[in-house]
């Protein structure tokens, strides 16, 4: 397997990404969507696109750059860094893994960048797929959909969803579909999410599917899902360690600038022995994202323990990260002018989105025997 | 895998079915097995004194030094595949020693042609064993404050002072020293590193008995002992504090030295049994054992990183002493979780929990304390100011 080090290539491209974001998408770029009510900036997408960022795991004879699942990890650092909100994970590496594995003629138009997708799982505060009681009434050759799909990521903005529904009884009775939003009964609530992105409650009423619709194979939803989630969670975890990475160069800035007792509050040893501590941690948890990555691009079925393990780390790194930020930035860190509390609000989403902390760790402990 | 790998594999593989005695296969790894050598050993069965010399002879204790001291010459690749067969067939390491971690890549990297050809090819056949003397009394996290004393004679030193906590000085042959031979100079810029046979008349160690009931380090006397100056001093005259960082900085990145991954290695829960069986109906020691396995995986995972990294030449630098911190601290909760799954039985020593648990406490102390390991993160590293 290729080392847990950036590659010649991995390197350009991170070097690239961050020229590019520094300039059209810092965090002050946030700021002005949030400020806007806009969930992310269409133009900023359709130019990611065109670097190919839209068709990082899409093949080449879909019109996709081909570039693996660590490469899409780099764009996802490099994105938490600025907090470069775009439907980057949703539609590039969530849908795009998922139908490249089923086999899809819209792969090209996601490569594009013109097909948003969204995926609909969550029925409950808590990410557990395999309880999804969303009902698939069979009828005729097809199926009607009905139930409350909530957290869904992009849902106002997708053009179509990935749903996981029931169709049967237990884990060999769940279908994934793929339906246009604009399907009569489908209705989606934009939710007022404290990060300002795109999350929405769907509401299905009869919602008339397929067979043509149906990803994979009938009963098989989990088994259609598994590598889009994966590819989402580990893409999660490598954002959310770049926005951990944003956050403390923040942090690290402030403790070498502030003065109080006429010293530098970057002098103490109280702070210091904390920065020292999260750069620990920091670097521990680049490793499992780095790792992460390179499991998917070369042992794809044997991803489920190096993916649960990135996103269980850079969900709790992110946590400690945020925290310290904003308790060693002091007053200022609580402003809402000051940008440290807007990756406060994305870690805390980050967090829950995919699966939980406990979730993964659950995975990681029932995979070690634990 | 390039094929020149895969041969390698294959053939270390046959040597290692038709070399390794089956009485020590698969044997766990403890005081009562491991193969220190020297002059004072005692081989604890004649299986472990063919394995140490049949290894020696293919150059297996020391797989990456030079094959003209006793090295095996091999790259890191073919270290890998070696550890990985040896780990896949159950082999114990067939030699442990100060020599082998610490004043080997020293003498390798600032000795003499003359001390590396006088010295290197006894710690490969296992024939010298070692011990450090770093520390001493009013010396321990400000390491630069040595105060053993060489005294320059003519054609000896003179050396008088107390070393402790070095291991196994009541068991090595010789000692490699921090000694002041400078008082004149700033603290860092006095010291050289000395190396002295222990069987020196005015040498003398003293066992200190730890909470684990075990004795492994001394106290280590000198008085009025006489060290011929040939080849006594390692690299520049009152430059040995280079030398030390340079081990020390090399100690801290091999720390673990596992082939990292995440399949290597006892799991947890080999280590603590069934958590049903044991910890079932405590929910609160549970998540601290998923929660530290989480931690642990990902901490393997940054060895092999670091490890990725100083070979692709990026260099680790001072970011190495966040290994030393992280690891030692996962060790210790690691322990404690042992300890509170077995409950009271692991209170008779009897059971062999409490001793690895009460060592453990050492582990972030020794070798550059926890704190003083942040301290070179946040000064070297993040470069926080100092006022």
């Amino acid at each position: 397997m290729e080392r847990l080090v950036d590659t010649e290539d991995e390197g350009m491209l991170r070097d690239a990404a961050r020229g590019f974001l520094d300039e059209n998408a810092p965090v002050s770029a946030f700021r002005t969507n949030r400020d806007a009510g806009r969930a992310f900036d269409p133009g900023l997408w359709r130019e990611m696109a065109q670097m190919g960022w839209a068709g990082v795991l899409i093949g080449e004879d879909h019109g996709g750059a081909d570039m693996g699942h660590r490469a899409a990890g780099i764009l996802a650092e490099e994105m938490g860094r600025t907090l470069a909100a775009s439907p980057f994970l949703s539609s590039a590496v969530i849908a795009a893994s998922t139908m490249r594995v089923a086999g899809s003629d819209r792969l090209s138009q996601i490569a594009e960048g013109t097909a948003l997708y969204a995926l609909a799982v969550d029925e409950g505060p808590k990410h557990a797929p395999d309880l999804t009681a969303m009902e698939a009434r069979p009828e005729g050759n097809g199926f009607r959909l009905s139930g409350r799909k909530v957290f869904v990521a992009d849902g106002a903005s997708a053009d179509r969803v990935l749903v996981l529904a029931r169709s049967g009884e237990g884990e060999e009775g769940l279908t994934l579909f793929d339906i246009d939003t604009a399907r009569a009964g489908l209705a989606h609530t934009a939710a007022d999410s404290i990060d300002a992105r795109d999350f929405a409650t769907l509401d299905f009423e009869n919602v008339e599917a397929t067979g043509e619709d149906v990803v994979g194979e009938v009963g098989g939803g989990l088994a259609a899902l598994a590598p889009g989630l994966r590819a989402g969670q580990a893409a999660l975890a490598a954002e959310l360690s770049g926005l951990t990475a944003g956050i403390s160069a923040m942090t690290l800035g402030y403790l070498k600038e502030r003065k109080q007792f006429d010293r530098t509050i970057g002098s103490f040893q109280a702070l210091q022995h904390r920065a020292a501590h999260l750069f620990a941690e920091i670097e521990v948890t680049a490793s499992a994202v780095a790792h992460a990555g390179r499991v998917l691009d070369h042992e794809p079925e044997r991803a489920q323990l190096a993916v649960s393990l990135a996103k269980a780390r850079a969900t709790q790194t992110a946590k400690l990260a945020v925290m310290e930020g904003v308790q060693m930035h002091g007053g200022i860190g609580m402003t809402d002018d000051y940008d440290a509390g807007f990756f406060m609000k994305r870690a805390r989403v980050g967090a829950e989105w995919l699966g939980d902390y406990g979730h993964h760790a659950a995975i990681v402990a029932a995979m070690r025997g634990l | 895998m390039p094929d020149r790998l895969e041969d390698f594999r294959k053939e270390i593989a046959e040597w290692i079915a038709e070399n390794l005695p089956d009485a020590l296969r698969g044997q766990p790894r403890n005081e009562d097995t491991i193969c220190w050598g020297g002059r004072k050993w005692e081989f604890r069965s004649q299986a472990q004194k063919d394995w140490l010399e049949r290894c020696h002879a293919r150059g297996l204790t020391c797989p990456r030094w030079p094959v003209e001291y006793g090295g095996g010459g091999l790259s890191r690749n073919e270290e890998k595949i070696l550890r990985d067969e040896m780990d896949r067939a159950g082999a114990p390491s067939p030699l442990d020693s100060f020599g082998i971690w610490m004043l080997g890549p020293a003498l390798l990297q600032f000795g003499t042609p003359e001390q590396k050809a006088e010295h290197l090819p006894e710690i490969t056949a296992g024939r010298i064993r070692w011990c450090q003397g770093y520390s001493e009394p009013g010396a321990g996290s400000d390491l630069a404050n040595v105060q053993t004393r060489a005294e320059d004679m003519g054609d000896h030193w003179l050396v008088n002072g107390q070393k402790i906590w070095t291991s196994y000085a009541d068991k090595a042959d010789k000692i490699f020293a921090l000694v002041r031979t400078d008082r004149d100079a700033p603290k860092h810029l006095g010291i050289s590193f000395m190396l002295i046979d222990m069987e020196t008349p005015g040498v003398s160690t003293r066992p200190i008995r730890l909470i684990s009931g075990a004795s492994p380090f001394c106290e280590t006397f000198f008085d009025n002992v006489k060290v011929p100056k040939e080849g006594a001093i390692v690299g520049e005259m009152n430059r040995g504090w280079d030398v030390a960082k340079y081990l020390l900085t090399h100690e801290r990145e091999m720390i673990g030295g596992g082939s990292g991954g995440l399949t290597s290695g006892a799991t947890l829960s080999e280590m603590i049994g069934d958590m049903d069986m044991v910890a079932g109906a405590d929910p609160v020691i549970r998540a601290q054992a998923m929660e530290l396995e989480v931690d642990s995986l990902a901490f393997c995972l940054t060895m092999e990183r670091y490890k990725d990294m100083a070979e692709s030449g990026a260099g680790v630098g001072h970011a190495s002493a966040m290994l030393k911190y992280y690891g030692t601290e996962l060790n210790k909760r690691r322990q404690e979780i042992i300890m509170s799954t077995r409950g009271s039985e692991a209170l008779d020593w009897g059971e062999g929990l409490a001793a690895p648990w009460l060592r453990s406490k050492a582990n972030s102390i020794e070798g550059g304390t926890s704190e003083v390991m942040l301290d070179i993160v946040s000064k070297r590293v993040l470069e926080l100011p100092s006022k």
